[in-house]
């Protein structure tokens, strides 16, 4: 694997085109990257690993990080093993596997719609879910029941169900002949006004404990969350992952406006097509694992774009971002705070300083 | 309306008359149920560099849309190369025909260098994003129109008429022989105007490139444009070459302008004195 200037291309002889883009070419692929678009990105990934190793440590048993660290590698004796890979992991894989999702779905939706406002909860998978899980725990009475099968199964499928339909007529509603960003949040405002004031008649008609119960889902919470609601979403991310990494190239040249990504080449309305789906299917399925945890998807793109430097959303950074920010609301929700506090409540205390303190400080103007 | 050529004359003198480039052929434009472009006929040849005046909202930009498959004609056919553009692959399109839209968007950050790289786009694949070759048309590209020195600065830190210079730069990246530009002069003063005319008129010159232009501005038009196409109320009135074109009667007739026409003393060109609006 090369990573050095070309020395094989002698039309390189004159000045590089620009100081901070290096060459990658391995075999026929070849690619150019910044430094700081590979830096950052490994730098959130060690302060995920840091940030889900004091998190795994912490609880009624405390375990040290190096014991955690050990423990996760295959050492560590039965108890560690135990508190750590059977009590406290699936929680954690949840945080991390939420966070990744939302994370890269906000990127996705935020260079699309070439609107930093723009994010799930604004394109209606946030109202939608609410409604369709709402409607189980209040009609179906999971709130009762929690380790039902309405409680364990129904939520999760009617979220996931009723936030992609919610999307998919956010965006069908949207479309003319392709989308025009603007019209599509102001859709999705209009849409998602409509999806809380079902979930609020819904509320207000239904039994107080079931109400209650939804009001938890409602604000996103890992309580209480395992293997169960993570392995549904890491096989969704086997697939949406690779896709939206895939779309990386045309979100590229997306931003620039629909005719000159025209004159580039792009089908715009496909790809805005494909990118819509693959956005509104990874917040759905995020939503369905942990709820509508909100916050994360608009503020994570946000936060890594300022990290990077760069003009758009970096979709691995703001996919780890997302990972850590919530890895570390549940860990503060976890020890700082009362017991079982939902951790949507902490991802907007933790995220919104840090992006005001990015704005504040940053040479760009805000686009917020 | 149609308006036959007859004055077509061969580059090379060897009797072999340019081909036709880019053709629209009974084409009707609307937006929605607003027809805005009615029957135009219209030929582009190899190596010919057009200008499209017009008043405003006689429909020159929605031409220059549909001349570069941004809009879908509702009836007649626009050709490239002489084949339906619209059955003709995007991509394949972008290799052979560039286009900037009048008020182009550069994200907030972007560098010139990354937006001119953009420009190879349609050349590249996933897996070969970036080739010697790519590097080389864009180092070329940008000290070709005198960008290489702002190639690490942010588009959104430019002048406005660096900011097109970068722009027509990105253009030139992509390669391809035909250009269409959307009055690539607006909100820039004189002196920028005309800096970014003569960058389009060597492109046409030294680099040989076809380039239909959308301009306001009619003694410019004339001075830089090889032939003139004028539109009114969306139907193309007259096109020949400036002098042809921009006649005293023409510009009562499509701008309701009363005006003297005399000949640039620098170029010979026509050139339009405005007397007074006429008055229907």
């Amino acid at each position: 694997m090369s990573t050095t200037a070309p020395t094989t291309a002698p039309t390189r002889a004159s000045a590089p085109r620009s100081r901070n883009r290096r060459l990658l070419r391995v075999g026929r692929v070849s690619a150019t990257y910044r430094v700081r678009d590979v830096l950052v990105p490994i730098a959130v990934f060690l302060v995920l690993v840091l940030a889900a190793a004091v998190s795994l440590g912490r609880g009624d048993y405390p375990i040290g990080v190096v014991d955690v660290l050990g423990t996760l590698v295959g050492l560590g004796d039965e108890t560690q093993r135990l508190v750590v890979l059977e009590l406290r992991a699936p929680r954690i894989a949840v945080a991390v596997l939420v966070g990744v999702a939302l994370g890269l779905s906000g990127a996705l939706i935020q260079t699309f719609a070439r609107n930093p406002l723009a994010s799930p909860d604004i394109l209606g998978v946030t109202g939608g879910a609410s409604i369709g899980a709402v409607s189980v725990i209040v009609l179906g009475g999971a709130g009762t029941t929690a380790t039902g099968v309405l409680g364990g199964v129904g939520v999760p499928a009617a979220a996931l169900l009723g936030g992609m339909v919610v999307a998919f007529l956010v965006f069908g509603l949207a479309w003319r002949q392709g989308v025009d960003g603007y019209r599509l949040v102001l859709i999705g405002i209009a849409l998602s006004a409509m999806a809380h004031a079902i979930v609020n008649y819904l509320l207000t008609r239904s039994a107080i404990w079931d109400a209650a119960a939804a009001n938890v889902w409602i604000t996103g919470s890992l309580n209480g969350r395992g293997w169960e609601q993570a392995l549904p979403l890491a096989l969704s991310l086997l697939v949406l992952i690779p896709a939206a990494l895939a779309l990386s190239r045309v979100l590229g040249v997306l931003q620039y406006g629909d005719e000159t990504a025209r004159a580039l080449g792009v089908r715009v309305p496909l790809a805005q097509g494909v990118v819509v789906v693959v956005a509104v299917c990874l917040a759905a399925f995020a939503v369905a694992a942990a709820g509508p945890i909100q916050f994360v998807a608009l503020v994570v793109p946000q936060i890594a774009v300022r990290l990077t430097a760069g003009s758009r959303p970096p979709l691995v950074t703001s996919a780890l971002l997302g990972a850590l920010l919530l890895v570390s609301s549940d860990l503060v929700a976890r020890t700082v705070l009362p017991e079982s506090f939902p951790v949507g409540v902490i991802t907007a205390i933790v995220g919104a300083p840090y992006l005001l303190w990015l704005l504040v400080r940053g040479r760009r103007r805000s686009t917020l | 309306m149609t308006v036959t050529d007859s004055r077509t004359h061969s580059p090379t003198g060897l009797g072999q008359p340019p081909a036709v480039r880019l053709a629209a052929e009974g084409v009707r434009l609307a937006y929605g149920d607003k027809v805005v472009v009615d029957d135009l006929d219209l030929q582009l040849l190899d190596g010919s560099f057009t200008a499209i005046v017009g008043p405003n909202g006689c429909g020159k930009s929605t031409v220059l849309k549909a001349l570069g498959r941004l809009l879908r004609p509702t009836s007649g056919t626009v050709l490239l190369d002489g084949r339906a553009i619209t059955d003709t692959p995007t991509r394949e399109v972008a290799k052979v025909l560039g286009l900037l839209p009048q008020t182009p968007l550069a994200p907030e950050g972007l560098t010139v260098a990354d937006l001119v790289a953009r420009g190879r786009h349609p050349h590249q694949s996933w897996l070969r994003q970036w080739s010697s070759d790519d590097e080389a048309v864009v180092t070329e590209a940008l000290s070709w129109t005198d960008m290489a020195e702002h190639a690490d600065s942010p588009v959104d830190a430019l002048s406005g008429g660096q900011r097109q210079r970068a722009w027509i730069s990105m253009a030139l990246a992509q390669g391809t022989d035909l250009l269409l530009l959307d009055e690539p002069t607006t909100y820039l003063d004189l002196a920028h105007q005309v800096d970014v005319l003569e960058l389009v008129s060597r492109l046409h010159a030294e680099k040989g490139r076809t380039v239909v232009v959308v301009l306001h501005d009619l003694n410019l038009a004339a001075r830089y444009a090889k032939r003139l196409v004028a539109m009114k109320d969306g139907v193309l009135v007259a096109s020949g070459t400036p002098q042809e074109v921009l006649t005293e009667q023409l510009l009562a007739d499509v701008f309701e302008l009363e005006a003297r026409v005399l000949p640039d003393p620098v170029t010979g060109t026509p050139m339009v004195i405005p007397i007074r609006r006429l008055r229907s």
